[in-house]
């Protein structure tokens, strides 16, 4: 288990297993915090501070109670989620769309030529409305399965099953 | 419990998206441990998720570099600018605090100087006046001693005046040097003269008794130890002494003849 190994240097203030892990998860954590935010400046800045702020809160990360990435994106979601609360940023007026993150993903005609970017497209291009809204809600915005029902429609059960075969195509395309 | 069932529940994927209850993310977790298919499953389902997340990303290359200094500062960036000016504001305060006691310093180091200098002018004036008591003492050193050899010299002859009608307590001694004509007087056993008197010595010859003035004690009084030198190169046979008004008199006022001393080889 390399990945458990680095998370417990990491936690011992390992420097070096530290930038493997920001290698790792930044542009992911970059994502999450983009689609809520839209500004890839302001982005870019939380995204750095979502990693010193897991660096110096080292010792709050329990891995019996959930994974590394799971407990990233959640600091990533709540800097970015605060951020647009803040007053500097509602003054400076940003139309926060209802696009989900794959209007992003498409919209992106820099997308690089690697597999994981093509098999990306390929998913987002035939992915469901219902798939996209899913994801959209419990990784994105880390909505709870109750909420994320709610505002779907659609019984809880239904949320549980639909996700698991969300993912699973969405593994198909890039793994 | 069917660990393919579990799997395919899709409660992997709520535990990635962080979804589960503690005690739910804790089965999770011991399932891990326990099943290699329920961790690769995990895995795959974060790798799946860390990619699409990933691609939403304008992905700017931001490298670890640029958050790496920041590791080691105890807070967020906004922390650290109140660090830095409570820092600055130290440095306000020691320089002020340091000016302060700069300046106590010299004020100190004035003060300390004057009284050290009022301290050296005393002892200088002190050394002065010791200096000035020393040779004051050696001159009278010399000059006793000198006094003592005359005293002691063979070859000077020594007259005791005795006190007369006009002052029966008063007396005093001639020491004659011959040799060089000099008469030393010791006047200790005289009353101070009144205002506006001197005492007049006079070199006598007995018959005819003819009188000489030898001169006055003008400085009578000050003088300490009553000891006078005079000039006489006459053929004394006797000494008197008088009190005059002062200056002297050609010739002495027998009335007020204080003392009078003949030569005892006569």
């Amino acid at each position: 288990m390399d990945l458990d190994n680095l998370v417990i240097q990491f936690k011992n203030k390992d420097e070096k297993a530290f930038e493997k892990l920001y290698n790792m998860y930044s542009d992911s954590m970059h994502g999450v915090i983009y689609n809520i935010v839209r500004d890839n400046t302001i982005a870019e800045e939380l995204m750095q501070d979502v990693f010193i702020k897991a660096w110096h809160k080292s010792d709050s990360y329990d891995v019996k109670k959930g994974r590394f990435f799971t407990w990233l994106i959640n600091i990533a979601r709540n800097a970015a989620i605060d951020k647009t609360r803040s007053k500097a940023f509602k003054n400076a007026s940003k139309n926060l769309n209802s696009d989900f993150f794959v209007d992003i993903i498409e919209s992106q005609d820099n997308l690089d030529s690697s597999t994981d970017a093509i098999g990306i497209k390929k998913f987002v291009d035939k992915l469901a409305k219902k798939c996209i809204e899913v994801i959209e809600l419990l990784y994105f915005k880390g909505f709870t399965q109750k909420e994320a029902s709610e505002e779907l429609n659609m019984p809880i059960g239904t949320i549980k099953t639909r996700n698991r075969n969300c993912i699973k195509e969405l593994r198909e395309s890039v793994l | 419990m069917n660990i393919n069932d579990y799997i395919n529940s899709g409660i992997l994927e709520l535990y990635v998206a962080g979804q589960l209850s503690e005690t739910e993310s804790k089965e999770v977790y011991d399932l891990m441990l326990k099943h290699p298919e329920v961790l690769k499953e995990v895995l795959e389902i974060e790798a799946a998720i860390v990619k699409l997340t990933a691609s939403v990303s304008p992905k700017k290359d931001i490298s670890f570099n640029t958050i790496k200094g920041r590791l080691n500062n105890n807070s967020t960036s906004g922390k650290v600018i109140s660090l830095n000016r409570s820092k600055t504001k130290w440095i306000n305060y020691s320089g002020w605090a340091a000016a302060v006691v700069l300046a106590g310093g010299l004020i100190w180091t004035i003060n300390m100087k004057s009284t050290l200098e009022n301290q050296i002018q005393t002892v200088t004036t002190e050394k002065d006046f010791l200096e000035i008591q020393m040779e004051t003492s050696k001159t009278d050193l010399a000059e006793t001693k000198n006094l003592l050899n005359i005293i002691r010299d063979k070859s000077i002859i020594n007259i005791p005046l005795e006190g007369q009608a006009a002052a029966p307590g008063a007396y005093a001694n001639v020491y004659w040097d011959k040799k060089d004509d000099t008469v030393y007087l010791d006047l200790k056993g005289l009353p101070e003269p009144p205002e506006g008197k001197e005492y007049q010595v006079w070199s006598l010859t007995l018959n005819p008794l003819t009188p000489t003035s030898l001169g006055t004690i003008n400085d009578f009084i000050q003088d300490d130890n009553k000891i006078f030198k005079l000039k006489n190169a006459n053929q004394s046979q006797a000494f008197g002494i008088t009190l005059e008004p002062a200056g002297g008199s050609p010739t002495p006022t027998m009335e007020q003849l204080y003392t009078l001393g003949v030569l005892a080889s006569l």
